[in-house]
């Protein structure tokens, strides 16, 4: 496989349990390269948290590689800051503290108190919650909570930003603004970014390629999909593009003709 | 979240804690209104607040009074406690030879010791419920011998200790010390095991060094369980205190007791006691104070 920026290479990941062992990821390859947005989509249970996991270093894989710029990704750290599904903020922290947290950490030694400072609130700025600064998680909503757990990993200047389905506990409507923001945000600063979703729309709307990975147990990657559009990209006009229906036709027809969900009734 | 916790432990321990009513808290404040308007709700709330503690306190007075009015009663009525008590009652800061101090000065030894026990109980207790939430193996090892230690009785520490220490009052703070740890230890290493992994996750990926993932995460996150354990240590070594000095002497309230009831000064007995109960409803009051205090965050998880 050529130098990617992130690589994985021939990931298994199996669980053990009182003696049986469950399979759940099988020969997972994929390059992705600087600046990329990719999708990982599938079925409840495929094991794309685990995957994403892996990247991030949270869960060692039973074999196989992770390279990020050439290095092997051994423990988790900052340059693969995660956004988690459920914005995981420290609640006895406020919105500026939790930011903080992260940013001391980062960049400790490396800039000064005002220079930390004015980082954390360039990083709130860009998802639009300065206003809530000095408010607790507790005290906003949680549309306003992912926000902040997305300025947080924005703020560790990570070289791939990991987000399990960021939006999966939030309404359509604060979906909507928050895919919007990511959109903007990887237009403006150019990260890549790895997103697990269960959404068609989103994962075609974000995406320059989506990853869809066949049932589990003993997932592998099904095929990889490029989505052909231009950016920026705008959802009410890309809702009658001939394109992003292909795509989503493509999808859907990979996840409900060719992987159908059997096992459980969801 | 962290309430539900805290009655659900406090519910198996010995301390009281019923929380009195708090009404004008609940109340909707309207800038639109009067100050006339707000001094009658602020009334009408102490009223409801006071009322009722106020009237069954008379009506339990009032039995009592009845109850041992006859000259044969073995034990006084509250008219007589007044009378026969009344030089403690008004003078407690009364100083005399030895351990004739006033209430204020035996409560206040008392106090010490406890402030001394109790703060090594909370300092080493926290310490080790971190241990036995953060390592299986210590969980393993130690938590079945702190579960058979924890059901000692404090005064059957004492002998035990006043052989270790040869002296009364380093005794009396062991067994405050004994007595308190218990709850701290087994909350502690509960809220400890319960810190989400989410929150393991965000340290793992900031990489959080032993010390910050202790002060920034652990601590925090834990707060809610460590401060019902200390909740729960402080009402025990109050109890424990009492029975303790009983036996060792010198001045304290529990001591002032037991000498009150080798002179027959019943009545004097009956005054400690209500210094005792109020005393260690504060303490207990001060200790959930100082956890709602340091857990504001958490409980709006």
């Amino acid at each position: 496989m050529a130098q990617q920026y992130l690589a994985l290479e021939f990931i298994d990941k199996s669980f053990e349990r009182g003696g049986s062992r469950t399979e759940v990821l099988s020969q997972v390859s994929l390059g992705v390269a600087k600046g990329d947005f990719i999708s990982i989509i599938g079925h409840s249970g495929c094991g794309k948290s685990t995957l994403l996991n892996i990247i991030a270093g949270l869960t060692p894989a039973t074999s196989g590689v992770v390279f990020l710029e050439g290095q092997t990704v051994e423990a988790p750290g900052p340059d693969r800051a995660v956004v988690f599904q459920n914005h995981s903020l420290l609640p006895w922290l406020t919105v500026y503290e939790n930011v903080a947290l992260a940013v001391g950490k980062v960049f400790r030694g490396r800039k000064s108190r005002a220079e930390q400072h004015d980082w954390i609130l360039h990083n709130l700025d860009l998802v639009q919650m300065v206003h809530a600064s000095d408010k607790r998680p507790g005290e906003i909503s949680g549309g306003m909570k992912q926000r902040v757990g997305i300025a947080r990993a924005l703020a560790m200047e990570p070289k791939v930003l990991l987000l399990d389905e960021p939006f999966g506990a939030l309404d359509a409507l604060t979906r909507a603004h928050l895919q919007d923001a990511v959109m903007e945000i990887h237009a403006r600063l150019g990260n890549t970014m790895i997103m697990i979703t269960h959404d068609v729309d989103e994962a075609v709307l974000l995406s320059d390629r989506i990853v869809m990975m066949t049932n589990g147990p003993a997932a592998r990657i099904g095929e990889v999909l490029d989505v052909p559009i231009a950016r920026p990209r705008n959802r009410i006009e890309l809702a009658g593009d001939r394109t992003y229906l292909k795509c989503r036709e493509a999808v859907l027809k990979f996840l409900y003709e060719r992987h159908r969900f059997v096992e459980a009734a969801e | 979240m962290s309430v539900a916790k805290l009655n659900q432990v406090s519910a198996t321990s010995p301390v009281r804690s019923g929380t009195p009513a708090r009404i004008l808290a609940f109340m909707p404040r309207r800038p639109s209104q009067g100050m006339v308007a707000e001094a009658g709700r602020i009334l009408r709330g102490v009223i409801t607040d006071l009322l009722p503690p106020l009237i069954t306190t008379l009506v339990l007075l009032a039995i009592w009074e009845v109850l041992c009015s006859s000259p044969t009663a073995p034990l006084p009525p509250p008219s007589r406690v007044l009378v026969d008590s009344w030089q403690i009652i008004v003078d407690p800061f009364y100083r005399g030879q030895g351990t004739d101090q006033g209430m204020f000065w035996q409560i206040l030894a008392s106090l010490q010791r406890v402030a001394v026990g109790y703060t090594l109980a909370a300092i080493a207790g926290i310490a080790l419920g971190v241990l036995l939430g953060q390592s299986q193996w210590a969980m393993r090892g130690l938590d079945p011998i702190f579960q058979v230690l924890r059901t000692v009785p404090p005064l059957a520490w004492l002998p035990l200790s006043l052989a270790a220490f040869q002296d009364g009052a380093p005794s009396a703070i062991f067994v405050i010390f004994i007595t308190a740890i218990w709850p701290v230890i087994i909350n502690t290493a509960a809220g400890v095991r319960n810190i989400p992994q989410d929150y393991r996750n965000v340290a793992r990926v900031l990489r959080l060094g032993g010390l910050e993932y202790f002060a920034r995460i652990m601590l925090p996150a834990a707060a809610p369980y460590i401060f019902t354990g200390l909740r729960i240590g402080v009402g025990l070594s109050w109890l424990a205190i009492v029975a303790a000095e009983m036996l060792i002497g010198g001045v304290g309230i529990g001591f002032f007791i037991w000498d009150a009831w080798n002179s027959s000064l019943i009545s004097d007995i009956i005054v400690a006691l209500v210094y005792v109960g109020v005393v260690g409803f504060f303490l207990d009051r001060l200790i959930a104070l100082a956890g709602r205090l340091v857990t504001r965050g958490t409980a709006t998880a």
